[in-house]
């Protein structure tokens, strides 16, 4: 008879506290900014009754709805390209093996583990080096703001999608696959019908992430904006270094509401099982 | 795919030629299909970390802007004086007591989590994978509102008797608000490291009459270092470069490394200074993931 690994006594109960401690501390700041931000007082962190006035305040500020604007904008423009990027490169990296495959995959890892500030500052000489000169070969009137910032958050964006449909494809039956080939079904047609279908889920997922990272970024935006051009993370973080208002906490708010819809809804698409 | 080509080859050994053949295809394929994102990642990370290495050696001319002949070592040379040093150790300082409170609140954590029924932990992971993904600026925001004057905190501790709890604008604020974004960094490799391990090693201890902490020190430790050492990476190096955390919770005196270099760009505009700093932050990151890599890590 084995002896029971489970803790028991003072350490179960340590254990115990601990976990409940952790979600405390994850959750109980977030609850009381949503519930400041009601809160009808100057200072942000007094409560002076119900209100929704900050909120107004925020939907009526025409230069919080321009930025969340070009918020959007951003983030559905570089979700689109990292997506199809970072779908491609997962099955290049699951299915395939070519030459340079182990450089390619290091590469990856780049984006998710670097620092946002080296990031930020590669960014920065990268679009003072180069924006020139992109702009004479293609002629795409390039100007820092939208393609300066877009084309940042595809950098860090393709990575994320990537591990996630990865993730997805190898965790997918190859079984299917090959039996579509072995029936004479052409790559395309095996990829179309077969495992498209099979790791939508995982895509999804990874669009969602990347959404949220793109609507989520301070530090390589701020790096790459241009003049006159800014996003709602960005504009928020202005606002606090200038002094902390009770609007910047209808603001967060809204904030991380978008953010955990989005983060919650990528866990369960990633958590869908094959549907097709 | 490959294994289609693997069983052409093992009944195929007769045509090696069309064996070849199909393997340049399926090389050709999937390079086509990785070549947009590696170009992008090429041109991105590579080609412009190579720039901010050529900055790194450039002189910041009278106008604040910078003059890339005249090669010189003079922005890696400043990071000896007082000032700098000063930031650099109190950044390695600060990033150094984050990485190990998280591993002390984490780790039992992990432990905790990787013991429960695989419903309840599903469930207990997405609870730590929400606050992962969130908004880090709001995340960090919410501590400003907590900790500032007349906030939450102060009028707790006054109610208490405790007198007010200034902590707001200190080194211990900017700490607390680097372990509260960097905790799932550390929860989620360790949980996978410990998850890992064979439940039956920590049975075999305790038969043998190892205590429990016997065990632990012995058995469930030496195994779960793989986390342990994932998990240190992803919250000591973030730390270093913490920008967002000591600009919204930290004061004039909490400068870290993070802040510091995004100073030199958007203030000081010594661009060549600045280069050299991100480039030191860079390769602090990147010797500790390849020297992780290399010992045979695989989770990061």
């Amino acid at each position: 008879m084995s002896t029971s690994v489970e803790p028991r006594g003072w350490a179960k109960a340590a254990l115990h506290v601990n976990g409940w401690f952790v979600y405390m501390f994850f959750y109980a700041p977030i609850v009381l900014l949503v519930i400041y931000s009601f809160s009808n007082s100057r200072n942000v962190g007094t409560w002076g009754g119900f209100t929704l006035d900050w909120y107004r305040d925020f939907f009526d500020s025409s230069n919080a709805r321009g930025a969340l604007s070009n918020s959007v904008k951003i983030a559905i423009f570089s979700t689109i390209i990292s997506v199809v990027l970072g779908t491609m490169a997962a099955l290049s990296l699951e299915r395939f093996t070519f030459r340079g495959k182990k450089v390619f995959d290091a590469l990856l890892y780049l984006p998710i583990i670097i620092p946002d500030v080296t990031m930020a500052v590669m960014m920065l000489l990268f679009f003072g080096e180069f924006f020139d000169v992109l702009d004479a070969l293609f002629g795409l009137g390039l100007r820092k703001g939208f393609w300066s910032i877009s084309i940042s958050h595809i950098a860090f964006n393709i990575s994320f999608v990537s591990v996630v449909v990865r993730a997805r494809l190898a965790g997918m039956d190859t079984d299917l696959e090959e039996a579509a080939i072995d029936l004479y079904a052409s790559r395309w047609k095996a990829f179309r019908y077969v495992t498209f279908p099979q790791i939508v889920p995982g895509i999804a997922g990874g669009a969602l992430l990347a959404m949220t990272l793109s609507l989520d970024d301070v530090v390589i935006t701020q790096f790459v904006a241009g003049p006159g051009w800014t996003t709602l993370p960005v504009y928020v973080f202005g606002l606090i270094r200038k002094g902390v208002t009770p609007l910047i906490n209808a603001v967060s708010v809204t904030m991380l509401v978008v953010s955990m819809l989005l983060v919650v809804l990528s866990i369960v698409a990633q958590r869908v099982r094959r549907s097709g | 795919m490959k294994t289609v080509v693997r069983a052409d080859t093992e009944t195929a050994t007769a045509t090696p030629e069309f064996e070849k053949a199909a393997l340049r295809q399926e090389s050709r394929r999937g390079l086509f299909l990785a070549m947009p994102a590696y170009l992008y990642l090429i041109f991105f990370f590579v080609i412009s970390l190579f720039i901010v290495f050529i900055y790194s050696f450039a002189t910041r001319n009278r106008f604040g802007g910078t003059d890339l002949s005249g090669w010189n070592l003079d922005s890696y040379a400043r990071i000896s004086e007082p000032i700098v040093r000063d930031v650099l150790f109190r950044s390695v300082w600060l990033a150094f007591l984050t990485t190990v409170i998280c591993l002390v609140i984490a780790y039992p954590f992990a432990y905790f989590l990787s013991t429960r029924r695989v419903a309840v932990r599903n469930i207990m992971l997405v609870f730590v994978m929400i606050p992962f993904w969130t908004n880090f600026l709001v995340r960090n925001f919410a501590w400003r509102v907590i900790l500032g004057n007349d906030g939450p905190l102060t009028n707790t501790t006054e109610f208490l008797g405790l007198g007010s709890a200034e902590l707001l604008f200190t080194q211990t604020a900017v700490v607390l608000g680097l372990v509260y974004g960097y905790l799932p960094f550390m929860i989620l490799p360790l949980y996978a490291a410990i998850e890992r391990i064979d439940r039956r090693l920590l049975e075999a201890s305790r038969d043998l009459y190892g205590t429990g902490l016997q065990s632990f020190r012995h058995v469930l430790f030496p195994l779960s270092m793989p986390g342990v050492i994932a998990g240190s990476i992803l919250v000591f190096v973030p730390s270093l470069g913490a920008y967002v955390t000591p600009e919204i919770l930290g004061g004039a005196k909490t400068t870290l490394l993070g802040s510091y270099i995004v100073t030199q760009f958007l203030t000081a505009r010594n661009w060549p200074f600045g280069a050299a700093l991100s480039f030191v932050l860079m390769l602090v990151m990147l010797v500790t993931t390849i020297v992780y890599f290399r010992k045979g890590g695989r989770t990061l």
